[in-house]
């Protein structure tokens, strides 16, 4: 999705600012929109300069944060980009959930507010910086004005300006009334790169003090007065409806209050979670499967292998590639993604209490304005009768990107006198996710003398972008899809990429962590490594041979092999795997070393990454979202498939839907280059880097290439020598 | 009519004596740091401690737990070895999203009562059942290992 800031060309910016999603604001040049008016201190005891700050008489710093937390840090490294431009202790700084609003709190990147696509310090380290140099900027005038002294004359320190000269210092707290009268500054002087005291600094975070001692408060927790609980059944048939359902054995059960029936589903109210699970156990429902009762996999499979036979539309093309691909040394190969599930651990939930002219909505979610749309719709209330208090989020990875589960709990909600907290077993979590479609990429490619002369990627794929935020596709082209494909950090002088639209009828699909990346570059460099193997080359070699125009990315990949020892020796069967990307914003070169057991069995012993994501704010969240990012892709690529038979998914729970655990971790590390370049997105590169460089490992321990994730060890069992 | 003994208090609760000690802490007692996950004993993120011994309580009839002493995550800092993981946890920075980070740590400080200088074997055995889908592993074990140093 980073396409969408990559390629903000003025004709998407207009056409976006016209759409209906638009919230406005720009990436470039962007700054972040202010209260229609500095309120005055004096009403409120605060300094609030704009929709993000506000400074209390106390000395408090109140951070209205627009991006939710959900693991990845973001409550500590917006909060550290604004105490440094600020000029404040980050202890002094308290964040607060922002409520939805568009034209406040939208995501310069998506213009919703939305966290997600690794988007939030890209989207928001210049304009916070801004917002807070101004603040600060006013703080300043409003000493000197105090102490009748030359602005230019004072200094900040810890939240405090200090005049030097006269030995005058005032807190923050103490400027806030002076402060708000202050007009604010259009252009503020923002801090020298070289002066940061924070910024790139291994701050503690702040969310995880109460993450330890159970106090953290998630959206399931939510307990509003007089809350009833409830569970649900939707139809295992995508598209099919409700049949026959006799409410008497539920109602029959202790603690039972309700029995909800909608078109999809069937919910059960109750005292308690326990008694709304026996409730729905007892009930014997009867479902109409709809058109989709025959669907399988091997459709699923089948269908978009059939698509990719077709051009699609073009999505970059360089030189001549028709010409340049004919002669010796053509190959091809195909590299497919299954269907996954988000697998949150935190199931999805949603609380919900509505009356006849409000409703109210406890929740953890990504995009709070949608969540405010959909609420509106399904009740007919305006927005502004909607409130919604968001929560942290136990586990996003894409899935609360959709607002499903908040449609579902309000229209169980609208049957329910009260408030209602509606959790999802995680059997029905798994079996009605919104899924990681499958994706297929077909690759051509020529080798001439040793060097890599042509190159074609189709990605085939559902158009995610199409229903997620329709102004942004435009062309044919769905820019996540092929995010990762187009723009190639590697110089080649013949290239074409096209895109093939596939949408996949009966299973619902959404982003999932890593994004069109997670099979673009699977495929991309999986191919690099079957190229230079027809090259005779080393695949750090043939890479490097195509990073020669680019500094950034070689000195990363170096970096990368220098670490993991590449080239030593290594045991039979076992094999090291690089995988080089530049998605997000950031380069990431990784390498895994495998061993292959005579079974076919994989063990992932060891990866390196080493990463430079530009101007780093907090460098252990990097090296933490690496590790997690990482182990993330290596589930995926170990255990991930959602399959699916009669139009029903097969896995229900982490019996089946297997998740990595402790004793199946490589060791991990992961090294920083410095760069006072724009920072990068961190969220999900580790998770697309761990599927190319665990199959590229594999590739090099056994010489058999895993075109199709997850790994299948069938495929790698040890042959009888003949 | 059950009796609990739920961090050091005692507690009469009308429910039934098949209700999982889960929903009891979370839906009737109002206790939320004990998280749900799967409800089937394969995550791990509803652990709890029976006297001292890390159990899954998504599975566990509050009418079959007769004396034992409940710990949950709310109380497990009294505890000198809960006190240590929970130090060891922030200094390690182990926590993401943190929703099975309760489980986490009532499982790792079992352990740590159970066998003080922990080896990789034994923390594999010990906290292989509670899953983490941030992927905080490897911070977990380093954790482990520095609260069990300090």
């Amino acid at each position: 999705m980073s396409r969408l800031s990559d390629h903000a060309a003025p004709s998407r910016r207009a056409v976006l600012q016209g759409a209906s999603v638009a919230g406005g604001g720009l990436l470039l040049g962007f700054s972040l929109p202010r209260a229609a008016k500095a309120q005055t201190a004096s009403a409120s005891g605060v300094f609030a300069p704009d929709a993000f700050i506000r400074i209390g008489r106390d000395d408090r710093v109140t951070l209205i944060m627009s991006q939710v937390e959900m693991g990845q840090g973001i409550h500590t490294a917006i909060p550290m980009i604004l105490a440094e431009e600020l000029d404040v202790p980050l202890s002094q700084v308290t964040t607060e959930e922002a409520p939805p609003n568009d034209k406040l709190y939208g995501n310069p990147i998506f213009y919703i507010q939305m966290t997600g696509g690794s988007t939030s310090v890209r989207a928001l380290f210049m304009p916070m910086r801004k917002t807070a140099a101004a603040a600060r900027a006013m703080l300043v005038t409003a000493a000197a004005q105090t102490w009748g002294v030359d602005a230019a004359a004072c200094r900040t320190e810890a939240g405090a300006v200090i005049h030097d000269a006269s030995g005058s210092r005032l807190g923050y707290g103490a400027l806030v009334d002076a402060a708000s009268v202050v007009p604010r500054p259009e252009s503020p002087v923002l801090k020298d790169p070289k002066t940061f005291k924070l910024i790139g600094t291994p701050a503690k975070r702040l969310d995880t003090p109460d993450k330890v001692n159970g106090k953290a408060v998630f959206g399931i927790d939510a307990l509003p007065d007089g809350v009833r609980f409830a569970t649900l059944a939707s139809c295992p048939v995508f598209g099919g409806t409700l049949g026959a359902c006799d409410e008497k054995a539920a109602l029959a059960v202790p603690g039972v209050r309700q029995v909800v029936k909608l078109d999809t589903l069937v919910a059960v109210v109750a005292d308690h979670m326990w008694a709304a699970k026996l409730g729905l156990a007892a009930l014997d429902i009867q479902w109409n499967d709809g058109p989709h009762a025959a669907l399988s996999s091997v459709d699923l499979w089948g269908a978009i292998g059939k698509a990719s036979e077709a051009d699609g539309v073009t999505a970059q093309k360089i030189g001549d590639v028709d010409a340049a691909l004919k002669g010796d040394g053509v190959i091809t190969a195909s590299y497919e993604l299954p269907l996954l599930a988000h697998a949150t651990m935190e199931p999805m939930n949603c609380t919900v209490h509505v009356t006849p002219d409000s409703c109210e909505i406890w929740v953890g979610i990504q995009v709070m304005t949608k969540a405010q749309r959909i609420a509106a719709a399904i009740t007919g209330l305006p927005p502004e009768k909607i409130t919604i208090h968001n929560h942290l989020i136990g586990g996003g990875f894409g899935r609360r990107l959709e607002e499903d589960g908040v449609g579902v709990a309000v229209r169980i909600a609208q049957h329910v006198d009260g408030p209602v907290k509606v959790v999802w077993t995680r059997e029905e979590d798994i079996q009605h996710d919104m899924y990681r479609p499958v994706y297929r990429n077909v690759m051509g490619g020529r080798v001439e003398n040793g060097k890599l002369v042509a190159w074609t990627h189709r990605v085939v794929g559902p158009a995610i972008i199409a229903r997620y935020l329709p102004p942004a596709f435009k062309n044919g082209i769905d820019v996540d899809a092929v995010d990762g494909a187009i723009d190639l950090p590697y110089d080649i002088p013949h290239l074409r990429v096209d895109y093939v639209r596939h949408e996949m009828a009966g299973v619902p699909t959404a982003f999932w962590r890593g994004v069109g990346p997670n099979s673009t570059i699977f495929a991309a460099e999986s191919f690099i490594d079957k190229l230079a193997r027809q090259a005779g080359s080393d695949p750090l070699t043939f890479r490097r041979g195509l990073l020669a125009k680019n500094p950034r990315g070689l000195a990363t990949l170096d970096l990368a092999a220098q670490k993991a020892g590449w080239g030593g020796a290594l045991a039979d069967r076992t094999g090291r795997g690089i995988a080089f990307q530049f998605v997000m914003g950031s380069f990431v070169a990784t390498i895994a070393e495998v061993a292959v057991a005579d079974d076919g069995v994989v063990t992932v012993k060891h990866i390196t990454s080493a990463v430079d994501c530009g101007t780093i704010i907090n460098p252990d969240t990097v090296v933490a979202q690496i590790q997690g990012g990482l182990i993330f892709g290596l589930t995926a690529a170990s255990h991930g498939e959602i399959t699916i038979e009669r139009g029903r998914v097969q896995q229900s729970n982490f019996h089946d839907y297997r998740m990595l655990r402790i004793n199946e971790v490589p060791t991990i590390a992961v090294h920083l280059v410095p760069s006072n370049e724009a920072p990068g997105g961190i969220g999900e590169p580790g998770t697309v880097a761990a599927m190319p460089a665990v199959a590229n490992a594999i590739y090099a321990a056994t010489g058999v290439q895993i075109q199709r994730m997850p790994i299948d060890p069938t495929l790698l069992a040890k042959k009888r020598s003949a | 009519m059950q009796t609990l003994h739920i961090n050091g208090d005692t507690h009469q609760l009308d429910v039934p004596a098949d209700m999982p000690l889960l929903w009891v802490l979370r839906d009737v007692l109002k206790m939320t740091g004990t998280k749900f996950g799967c409800g089937i004993a394969q995550c791990g993120a509803c652990t709890v401690q029976l006297d001292g011994k890390p159990a899954r309580s998504c599975m566990l009839p509050v009418g079959s737990l007769g004396d034992q002493a409940v710990t949950t995550i709310e109380a497990i800092g009294a505890t000198p070895e809960g006190a240590r993981i929970q130090k060891a946890w922030l200094k390690a920075e182990v926590v993401q999203c943190g929703y099975c980070q309760s489980g986490q740590i009532m499982s790792a400080t079992a352990l740590l009562k159970a066998v003080p200088k922990p080896a990789d074997a034994d923390i594999d055995a010990a906290m292989a059942g509670n899953i983490c889908r941030c992927g905080t592993y490897i911070r977990i074990r380093e954790a482990i290992k520095q609260a069990a140093q300090s």
